[in-house]
């Protein structure tokens, strides 16, 4: 059954907060069906509409819908770890109204039918927007370039091997120059397999004194200035997913200021936790790349604020829990992030890194605009996507309410403030917060 | 065909360094000799008593069929060695084999080598004249002038068209020595291509690159088709053949961007459904392929003719 397309809308008292614009003001918005139609500080002065719904934010922030640029899907293929419709639940109860995901399902998404079936069963849930990226080489195995061309043709938003890095140089080399030739980019994964074979956390100290096989961050620091040089070579675009060391965020600092086609993302764990959240073996802080230490944690702050890094993702990586409650060694990689992706981001405005817009950017416009998709924006004309959150609300993690089918939370029990009041999607309201 | 020619050269090795008037004498002669085959009366006796061999160290049968006959309508004795078949495979180095063949008083070596380079390193060891049937990813002159020729026969002249080449030029010899050749005559060259399948820094030979088909074919007077080599579509240089069809195939929607009397042009083998729509290359309104066959026997005849003589007044 299809939703019912909604009439006028009206959201008043808001304190409205527009990347594309810059504005952080009290005002109001107004949706007509799918679409923004009037966004602004004095667009109710005269009055409001009489045939329009009214809610009032009572204050609260209305921003532009998140865009997390990776997720990883389970379905099809690992449906009891997650499916479309648990990481839609979960995405827009954490104010995420578009997100990407990543090709490494069974099958893998690197045929246009499989573009296609994401599309069409993300379409018929109706939660939030999934579009995925397609793999770079078929079956991700790093040696032959999957089709690229009839891929991106069928909407596959970049090119990525996942969770495994691209390790060939001459097949990276290649997938660059290929994907050059349609204007997509290429994500790596970035970490120098045979450096980080066996290593199942960061090396050093701590490693050390738990006795665990460490990944040096040099795995991290190879494959990226590796790979700056094939750009410079090939013009590609390439985009560094989820970067957690220092000297990694400087190299790709160093690419941009000399004009080549970089970018990157990172995770809320890279900017909110270090190493230690390993503790005594806790494998919900066990994730790809490894948490690394304080040092590098500031710098990835460092990168958030100085805009070398672009944008925030959750890295949302949905484990069950007979793939967690093993040893470290033999635990799987990641966390689930897609619910506390917005309060996790907050802390680094209420730690005055940034400002509560600039978080949204990195949050919205940013991803939105590497991928080329039409979204972070409150303009009209937009799709009404959208979210309503206050700022300030303190509360506890804990994976229990999650709506998500996995419950492996690197931040299981931390005290975090920021809500998510409302989120909308296509001027729909698919998401409210218990009163 | 008795008066000495502008082209003055001992061997063909290549289209670049040649200038615009030793194109059009080569181009010039050839026509004669289309004619002359044209004719019931084609077999001349000009070459008599010279001696052609074709060493071919990669397979070719168009290629080198075009000139046995060029040869032996001109009169001449033709040898084909096909290296499998010679000492080669007993572990001869190229040098030695030039030397032997040297030793033989022959007048002229056709080579083709899949070792860019290789044919001239062999012209240096030679007393007789040498013809690069085409040597790597280098050159392959002959089939540039019979391009050149079909062209000129169509539309009149060279210079101020616009041609398009599209396909596999990283790999490609006959797109190097038509970019050489017709930047000299003065017409326009693009090459369309994935970055994949083009050589580094290609906008340096004097092209203008495009990576969409659409956008490179618009007002073009005439599409070169490159042969996509199978061996090279297993993914390492492109996905795969259905996406390489969709995107760099010529087909009739494509080609209705260029010019209403573009031609079409091919050096064979084809692919059928890789690069070429099967039933555009057949189209007699557009496609020239055939033709080309045909300018190839006159053009290598021209060589021949050129050469010989140009190796008697030498040794005089």
């Amino acid at each position: 059954m299809a939703p019912q397309i909604p009439g006028r809308i009206a959201y008043v008292n808001a304190r409205l907060l527009d990347p594309v614009s810059r504005l952080d003001a009290p005002g109001g918005l107004l949706t007509e069906g799918e679409t923004i139609i009037a966004m602004g500080a004095d667009l109710f002065a005269g009055g409001l509409p009489a045939d329009a719904e009214i809610i009032d934010c009572q204050g609260a922030c209305l921003a532009p819908g998140l865009v997390d640029m990776r997720v990883q899907l389970r379905e099809p293929g690992e449906e009891h770890k997650e499916t479309l419709r648990s990481a839609g639940e979960a995405a827009v109860a954490g104010g995420v109204t578009s997100m990407v995901c990543l090709p490494n399902t069974t099958p893998i998404i690197d045929d246009v039918a499989a573009v296609e079936f994401v599309a069409r069963r993300a379409r018929k849930i109706g939660l939030a927007k999934v579009y995925p990226y397609a793999a770079a080489t078929k079956r991700m195995e790093g040696q032959e370039l999957a089709e690229i061309g009839m891929l991106a043709e069928a909407g596959a938003l970049g090119f990525t091997d996942g969770t495994k890095a691209l390790r060939n140089a001459q097949v990276m080399r290649r997938a660059l120059a290929y994907a050059a030739t349609f204007g997509v980019m290429i994500l790596q994964h970035p970490e120098e397999p045979s450096l980080a074979d066996g290593g199942v956390m960061n090396e050093g100290e701590m490693a050390s004194r738990l006795g665990l096989a460490g990944i040096p961050p040099a795995a991290e620091i190879i494959m990226i200035e590796r790979d700056i040089r094939l750009v410079a070579i090939t013009g590609g675009r390439y985009h560094v997913s989820h970067v957690s060391t220092g000297e990694g965020v400087a190299c790709i600092r160093q690419a941009k200021a000399r004009g080549l086609p970089v970018t990157c993302d990172t995770a809320p764990p890279y900017f909110a936790l270090n190493e230690l959240a390993i503790g005594n073996y806790r494998t919900f802080a066990k994730l790809s790349p490894p948490l690394r230490t304080e040092m590098d944690r500031q710098a990835v702050v460092q990168g958030l604020k100085d805009g070398t890094i672009d944008a925030i993702a959750s890295d949302h990586a949905p484990q069950d829990q007979d793939s967690k409650r093993l040893p470290f060694a033999q635990a799987e990689c990641g966390g689930v992030g897609l619910e506390t992706l917005l309060a996790i981001a907050l802390e680094l405005y209420h730690n005055g890194h940034l400002t509560l817009l600039e978080v949204i950017h990195r949050l919205s416009l940013a991803p939105a605009r590497l991928l080329k998709l039409a979204a972070g924006s409150l303009q009209a004309g937009q799709a009404a996507d959208f979210l309503i959150f206050d700022p300030e609300p303190a509360w506890r993690v804990n994976p229990e309410t999650f709506r998500s089918k996995s419950k492996n939370s690197p931040f299981d029990g931390r005290p975090v403030q920021g809500k998510v009041l409302r989120t909308v999607v296509d001027g729909r309201t698919v998401y409210l917060a218990d009163a | 065909m008795t008066q000495p020619s502008q082209f003055t050269q001992r061997h063909l090795l290549g289209i670049q360094g040649l200038a615009p008037q030793e194109i059009s004498a080569l181009l010039d002669l050839s026509d004669q000799y289309v004619d002359k085959n044209r004719s019931a009366d084609r077999k001349m006796n000009s070459l008599r008593g010279k001696t052609v061999i074709n060493l071919f160290f990669e397979n070719s049968t168009r290629t080198r069929t075009s000139f046995e006959l060029a040869g032996k309508r001109l009169g001449a004795d033709v040898i084909n060695m096909q290296a499998s078949a010679s000492s080669v495979a007993k572990g001869e180095t190229l040098i030695d084999t030039a030397m032997t063949l040297n030793a033989m008083h022959i007048d002229v070596l056709v080579v083709r080598h899949p070792d860019s380079g290789a044919v001239q390193l062999l012209s240096e060891k030679v007393n007789c004249a040498v013809i690069n049937g085409g040597d790597g990813a280098h050159e392959h002159p002959t089939q540039a002038l019979l391009d050149a020729l079909t062209i000129r026969r169509r539309k009149g002249h060279l210079d101020g068209l616009m041609v398009a080449i599209c396909g596999d030029v990283l790999h490609s010899r006959v797109a190097r020595s038509n970019i050489h050749l017709l930047n000299t005559m003065g017409a326009q060259v693009r090459v369309v291509a994935p970055r994949t399948l083009l050589p580094a820094q290609a906008d340096r030979l004097g092209v203008e690159v495009f990576h969409d088909m659409r956008q490179g074919l618009v007002g073009v007077d005439i599409v070169m088709m490159l042969r996509v080599q199978h061996e090279r579509m297993r993914g390492n240089f492109i996905p795969s053949i259905r996406e390489y069809f969709h995107f760099f195939g010529l087909d009739y929607e494509k080609l209705a961007l260029a010019k209403p009397d573009a031609l079409i042009m091919h050096p064979g083998p084809m692919n059928r459904g890789v690069e070429i729509d099967s039933d555009l290359a057949d189209d007699v309104e557009r496609s020239v392929i055939r033709e080309q066959v045909e300018m190839g026997v006159a053009v290598r005849m021209a060589c021949l003719d050129v050469l010989t003589a140009n190796l008697a007044r030498n040794k005089i």
